[in-house]
């Protein structure tokens, strides 16, 4: 059985809701949607560091889409939607949803920061 | 009227924008030639928006309507490319908005009015209100010569339009000739204008493909709420201007947030779009007013 390790978030969230991971061999990151907002909206990735990205909804479907990586995914309340990806490069990232949710659906984005 | 003749008395009275110059269809001369004919695009009006971007908002509709009511040479028919309404999660109120949405309309002098969905209008029920009050969301018809298809990129949330409506666009255009004109309204852009603004349409690579074995074919559309052109091999897509506030332009600033309200020049960047439909057919942009 392969261990995992896993990086209590929680405990690194700031006021601002940009989680920041500073361990080496960090692989796994919650992040959670609902009407309208991702939290955390940034995450801080490691360049060339393998990471599962854990996504959960707190109310209804939505989309989880990065095109520059080409990845796309749904989030259903419930389950755990999980995205594998390691950043091959620095720099930021464009997230949001893409399954129309209301009123507020266009704002509902975040930013994976990658640093070297 | 011809429609230079047209153009000009649209610059005269102030209400014409710059005319995108291109012929229409770039392809070889159709073998049946379409008469001379135009009809208006009107394209995300968001009846129900209330914010900062367009306080005049519960009136921007009716200003177009009567702008176009007073056009001295009346459109053969009228689009509606989606978002007729802004989105709401009570059923009852969507309703009550496209009920709205349909009393104001109606007094448009024109009477051949055909509509379809954006995803405020569809997306969250999909499209259950809106086929209450519109009908179907995707369609054809013919109007002198010319086989318009109407598609429907919206009532699925995830933006697709999907296998059976491809499956149904495959069967139409089987019974196209590679020369016939044919015009495409669609909501969504359906080539990846902006990927990270999510403007695209999932498929969209589909129904271009299905399409660019026509010679003449042009794509119109909205929900980018701004004039844009661009072409995907010889097909080009033209996205026409909001009837409610205006869109940054692709890539130009971080997030696609409506510009800011301008008192000084409250109709700035809303907007109408004639298209003459000849041999020389070009796209006007025609300014509400009032507004």
């Amino acid at each position: 059985m392969i261990q995992r390790r896993v990086f209590l978030l929680a405990a690194m969230a700031t006021a601002a809701g940009t989680v920041r991971l500073v361990q080496a061999g960090t692989n796994e990151v919650r992040i959670s949607a609902k009407k309208f907002e991702f939290n955390p909206a940034e995450v801080r990735l490691k360049v060339g560091q393998p990471v599962v990205l854990v996504l959960t909804s707190e109310d209804r479907i939505h989309g989880f889409k990065v095109p520059d990586l080409g990845l796309r995914a749904e989030i259903v309340p419930g389950q755990e939607t999980r995205v594998a990806l390691t950043p091959d490069k620095t720099g930021q990232i464009v997230f949001f949803c893409d399954v129309f949710c209301g009123d507020g659906h266009e704002e509902m984005g975040g930013t994976l920061i990658v640093e070297a | 009227m011809l429609p230079q003749d047209r153009r000009a008395f649209l610059k005269l009275s102030g209400l014409a924008g710059v005319a995108f110059a291109s012929a229409l269809f770039p392809g070889h001369p159709a073998s049946a030639q379409a008469a001379d004919f135009h009809f208006i695009q009107f394209s995300d009006t968001h009846w129900g928006y209330r914010g900062p971007a367009n306080p005049d908002a519960e009136h921007t509709l009716e200003k177009a309507v009567a702008t176009v009511n007073v056009l001295p040479n009346q459109p053969d028919f009228i689009v509606f490319t989606g978002d007729l309404t802004h989105t709401t999660d009570d059923p009852v109120e969507r309703r009550a908005r496209m009920k709205r949405f349909r009393e104001i309309v109606s007094a448009l002098r024109v009477k051949d009015v055909r509509f379809m969905p954006g995803e405020h209008d569809a997306s969250l029920d999909k499209g259950e209100a809106y086929k209450e009050f519109f009908g179907a969301p995707y369609y054809t018809f013919d109007h002198k010569g010319v086989h318009f298809i109407a598609l429907d990129n919206v009532s699925d949330p995830a933006a697709k339009l999907g296998d059976e409506q491809l499956a149904w666009l495959a069967a139409d255009l089987k019974q196209r000739h590679a020369d016939d004109r044919i015009v495409v309204l669609t909501h969504r852009p359906l080539f990846d204008l902006m990927p990270s603004w999510d403007w695209t349409t999932a498929d969209g690579a589909k129904a271009i493909e299905l399409l660019m074995p026509y010679k003449n074919v042009v794509v119109f559309y909205g929900h980018i709420h701004q004039e844009h052109h661009q072409n995907t091999g010889h097909i080009a897509h033209h996205a026409a201007k909001s009837l409610i506030f205006a869109l940054p332009v692709p890539g130009s600033q971080p997030r696609r947030a409506p510009l800011p309200y301008d008192a000084a020049s409250p109709g700035k960047g809303l907007g109408v779009r004639d298209v003459a439909m000849a041999q020389t057919a070009k796209l006007t942009e025609v300014g509400i007013s009032g507004a």
